[in-house]
């Protein structure tokens, strides 16, 4: 096969790895951002959160990351459940979401992250997931299972979340109060209630992302600094309230990001991948599959 | 949780270190006012992995010179804040630990990002100053009290990559090809450079030159456009967070070099030894200091072993071989000098700094015009026979075998390096 | 017919105001004043630690004029101040010009990239704007470190002077100085649009930007003239940064702490005038510089975390909304 073509497959098929731990990152950002208009900056942090416990529970007991991320998922959903509470208490209610909430968020930001490092120091953390050393050839393709099991599990994970938005009650009640809460306040649900429910998913789904990011590389206490900015660009760039275009565009971030480097030099991937956004928001400002406010 | 608090456990540590030399009955203990050196040291943020040992050295220092009278007769203290690994709060930092704590001496923290700032205040206050893994910062300032404990000497360009290029045209049959890659910093620009160099003099042809991110998540794309443009030898300069993720990358493409690395820092810290175990087998490293019998000055063996216990109450960095030694160096440097002077004289003591030698635990030092050492000590080391993922294995010799500079030499070059395949 | 008189009223008073010419003088006056005080005490810390918090007060006050005026929340303060930074470096490489000459050409820098900024994301509201300026914060950094004139990555030195402008006794306190006049200009600047018919156009703006629209606010214009101003006093709270420690790198210029401080600050003091800025900078600052020289490690960062929570859960409008309240 022409080395450049083969460049350019590797390129491809470990973007859409990538893409897939991006995607992780960003689905629980879709749902608090994306459906329910909070701005949670804090995001990457939980994520860190939840990826330093799974390396300290995998330290302990040896169990696999991932399922020790799902296994967390519960406790992270009532984490997400009772920052709600609070949220809504002193700025939905008041009215202050814009500027406050954002602060309110970036200081639980700095409160996670100090809060981490005095827990558990400023040094890496590292799993070794079973799989991890394995790498799966497909001719010239090269597929390491370090990526591509946390890309599946991930994606599985939203697929889920999907199906659940669109068949359930509970997930159409969720869908529905992205899109007009007093309407669904006079179908007899609390909106309130819905949107508590929803954030506590959108931190479990940080939580799981926690799981897999350190499956694919050490973390520290500021590992989310880089995911800042990667995800809102994502969740943007797909759309807002549009999980399946969040996954595609976080496909396409990896994308970018990976054939960028492969080609011009990883120096220039981030400032390629947030001028795509840059762009997108310039032609299209609803994200390539939302739909005009 | 409180009872966790780094501070506590360190000032438990220290008393627990102090009480073991008063119990070995200390001749004559140091009195008067202190002698008290100022510093800022990186105790947060993204240093604080290499700024917590530096700490704990010169903590275990400290006590050291206390139990055998002081200085000048003086007990010493140890003057520090927490300059969170930022640049910004650097120079009011040493504003304060002058004009406000009034210290007698002065020294830098860790790297150059935060030695750096300090030079305005200092230079105003015309403070002799040591610094500790710095690079080229006093090629502008060229202040004339400034001095590095840094092994890379002020010719960088010209001798850095040396040992790693003199390992690699020595191999049989001669590389004809060599691939550089980078992160983008301060540190491994400077390196690269010199590889660029050392690759011309040598007449390798480059067949890639690129720098990465430090946002970088995915290195498979950096390692197959390395592989794709197939040169004959690698060399790499990363940081902790990114060495790992290469060598990951590099095991699952089955990267096979005949010569693969170079100022890759990651390795240097317990933590990533454990962690990528078998991986690192045949990979050759920059380094400081290697447990090994060619590499042995007296007090050297001694440092390490005080330092392990105390680094495991503290939780940092376990074995200790990068910045402890270096560290520790930084205040025999200080100490020897005020000795043969007698008394705080900050140009006094530049001067016997300039025309004297020091014996300290990482050999026979000596400073030229810049501070920076007259004689450059890079280390060329190269990881053999790694088994598993054990820590005993990193104590004994002959796991980091040292193969330049030849008066150091302690092992063979291993070749080709496979990512522990 | 009655002939019955609804009496009068009786109108109140209007509240004096200060004009704009006393205003300006009011604040030259306190900076001259602040300027001779520093220079009596001549500590070098003082000077240091006032350069420290005042340079806050120009970034908080150039913050505010966008993001409490106007409404729009800016995440990408720190790409405004490093480009007054990194302004800087590039104009004293190129031209060996001293400092003054930089703040203004950073003035100018700030200024077309906030222009920037606004044609780019004219489209956009609320979240979508702060989204965009943490990209833009991205894309500059991306640059920087990619241009080796001023240093890239290796980052650049900036060495000072060896005589001191004007007859300071240091350095530091010329820098001091400069940044008191600075920060009392950025003040007098936030104060004069505040009571201006442009003030009065970003608060509609702010309030209901539709109803703004509908009623026939120039509501493009002011955003662009809005992210302008703020993005012009932005670089030049940046501009002396490379004096202050000789050395500038890409990492620390673009740091997170600027562009949290930038909405923290004036979020603590409130947001609504321009006296709320100055407060949430002093304080803030203060708190921040005494905490590093104190307690000194991690928990400075938990400081700024657990301040800026407290604050915008109890008194959501800043310090000037509880004094505003009680009245």
């Amino acid at each position: 096969m022409d080395p450049d073509l083969a460049l350019l497959l590797n390129g491809v098929v470990s973007g859409l790895l990538l893409g897939g731990l991006y995607a992780a990152a960003a689905a629980g950002l879709s749902i608090s951002f994306g459906m329910l208009d909070v701005v949670n900056i804090a995001h990457p942090a939980f994520m860190v959160l939840g990826a330093l416990i799974v390396a300290l529970l995998w330290g302990a007991t040896g169990l696999d990351p991932l399922l020790l991320s799902i296994l967390l998922a519960p406790a992270f959903w009532a984490l997400g459940a009772g920052l709600y509470v609070i949220y809504h208490h002193f700025f939905e209610r008041r009215g202050d979401e814009a500027i406050q909430g954002l602060a309110f968020f970036f200081g639980v930001m700095f409160i996670v992250e100090v809060g981490l490092v005095l827990a558990v120091g400023p040094e890496q953390h590292f799993v070794d997931a079973a799989y991890a050393a394995t790498t799966w050839r497909l001719g010239e393709i090269d597929v390491p299972l370090r990526m591509l099991v946390p890309a599946v599990v991930a994606l599985a994970a939203i697929g889920a979340l999907a199906l659940f938005l669109r068949h359930s009650f509970t997930g159409r009640a969720i869908a529905a109060v992205a899109q007009d809460r007093d309407a669904l306040r006079l179908l007899a649900i609390d909106p309130i209630r819905i949107k508590r429910l929803a954030f506590g998913i959108s931190l479990a789904f940080a939580g799981l992302a926690g799981g897999a990011l350190v499956v694919v590389q050490p973390v520290d206490a500021w590992s989310g600094h880089v995911f800042i900015g990667r995800v809102f660009a994502i969740v943007i760039m797909g759309g807002l309230s549009s999980l399946g275009g969040c996954v595609l565009a976080a496909l396409a971030f990896g994308v970018v990001e990976n054939v960028t480097a492969s080609f011009f030099g990883p120096s220039w991937s981030p400032a390629v991948a947030f001028g795509c956004l840059l762009l997108v928001l310039a032609i299209r400002p609803q994200g390539l599959f939302g739909r005009m406010a | 949780m409180e009872g966790l608090s780094r501070r506590g456990l360190g000032r438990a540590a220290l008393a627990a270190a102090i009480t073991v030399p008063a119990m070995a009955k200390a001749q004559t203990a140091a009195s008067g006012p202190p002698i008290r050196i100022g510093y800022s040291m990186s105790l947060s943020g993204g240093l604080a992995g290499n700024g917590r040992p530096a700490l704990l050295a010169h903590r275990i220092w400290a006590e050291d010179i206390n139990a055998k009278g002081g200085l000048l007769g003086r007990p010493v203290q140890l003057v520090h804040y927490d300059d969170q690994s930022t640049g910004a709060q650097v120079p009011g930092i040493y504003t304060k630990l002058i004009d406000v704590d009034k210290v007698d001496l002065v020294i830098s923290g860790y790297a150059t990002a935060i030695i750096a700032p300090a030079m305005p205040v200092v230079m105003q206050r015309q403070m002799a100053f040591v610094s500790l893994f710095g690079t080229g910062v006093n090629a502008d300032f060229k202040y004339d009290r400034y001095f590095s404990i840094n092994p890379a000497g002020s010719q960088v360009k010209e001798t850095f990559a040396k040992g790693f290029f003199d390992i690699a045209m020595a191999m049989d049959p001669k590389p004809r090809s060599i691939a550089l890659v980078n992160l983008d910093s301060d540190f491994h620009q400077r390196t690269a450079e010199s590889a660029r160099f050392l690759a011309k003099e040598h007449k390798l042809r480059v067949v890639y030159d690129r720098a990465y991110p430090p946002s970088t998540v995915d290195f498979s794309p950096i390692i197959r456009s390395v592989q794709a443009a197939r040169p004959d030898i690698v060399f790499v300069g990363s940081y902790p967070p990114d060495t790992a993720g290469m060598l990951r990358a590099a095991s699952e493409l089955r990267a096979n070099f005949a010569l693969f690395g170079g100022p890759m820092i990651g390795p240097h810290i317990t933590a990533q030894k454990l962690q990528l175990g078998p991986i690192l087998n045949n990979l050759v490293v920059w380094d400081v200091y290697a447990p090994e019998p060619t590499l042995q000055f007296p007090g050297t063996q001694a440092l390490i072993e005080r330092y392990q216990p105390l680094a495991a109450k503290e939780n940092t960095d376990a074995l200790g071989h990068y910045v402890p030694p270096l560290a520790y160096a930084q205040m025999q440097v200080l100490e020897q000098a005020v000795k043969r002077v007698g008394r705080i004289d900050q140009a006094a003591l530049a001067a016997d700094m300039h025309a004297n030698s020091f014996d300290t635990v990482i050999g026979p030092l000596r400073f030229d015009a810049l501070g920076e050492w007259a004689e450059e000590r890079n280390l060329y080391t190269q990881y053999q026979g790694i088994q598993g993922n054990g820590i005993e294995q990193f104590r004994k010799a002959g796991t980091q075998v040292i193969l330049y500079p030849p008066r150091y030499k302690s092992g063979d070059l291993r070749t080709p390096y496979t990512a522990g395949a | 017919m009655s002939e019955a008189i609804i009496p009068a009223l009786p109108t109140q008073a209007p509240r004096r105001r200060l004009g704009h010419a006393g205003f300006w003088l009011a604040a030259t006056a306190a900076a001259a004043i602040l300027i001779l005080a520093l220079r009596g005490m001549g500590s070098e810390y003082a000077y240091f630690a006032a350069t420290f918090v005042l340079q806050y007060v120009v970034l908080a006050t150039a913050w505010n004029i966008l993001g409490g005026y106007a409404g729009y929340v800016n995440f990408g303060a720190a790409a405004f101040f490093a480009a007054g930074a990194y302004t800087t470096v590039a104009v004293s490489k190129a031209f060996g010009l001293s400092l003054l000459p930089c703040i203004g050409i950073a003035a100018l820098v700030g200024g077309a990239l906030g222009l920037g900024t606004g044609i780019l994301t004219l489209r956009l509201r609320g979240a979508y704007f702060a989204i965009a300026t943490l990209c833009l914060s991205v894309v500059l950094q991306t640059f920087i470190v990619n241009w080796s004139y001023v240093g890239g990555s290796r980052g650049a030195y900036i060495l000072r002077p060896r005589d001191v402008p004007l007859g300071f006794d240091s350095y530091g306190g010329y820098l001091c100085a400069v940044v008191v006049v600075l920060a009392a200009a950025a003040i007098a600047i936030a104060r004069s649009i505040e009571v201006s018919r442009l003030g009065l156009g970003l608060a509609a703006l702010r309030d209901d930007e539709a109803a703004a629209e509908a009623a026939g606010v120039p509501t493009l214009r002011l955003k662009l003239i809005a992210t302008s101003i703020s993005g012009a006093m932005m670089a030049v709270a940046g501009a002396p940064l490379p004096y202050l420690g000789s050395y500038i790198e890409p990492a620390s210029a673009f740091g997170l702490s600027y562009a949290v401080n930038a909405i923290a600050m004036p979020l603590i003091g409130g947001t609504a005038s321009w006296a709320g800025p100055l407060i949430g900078a002093v304080l803030l600052a203060s708190l921040q510089q005494a905490a590093t020289v104190t307690i000194s490690s991690a928990a400075n960062l938990l400081i700024v975390g657990v301040v800026l929570v407290v604050f915008v859960c109890v008194a959501p409008h800043g310090i000037i909304g509880l004094f505003r309240r009680r009245r």
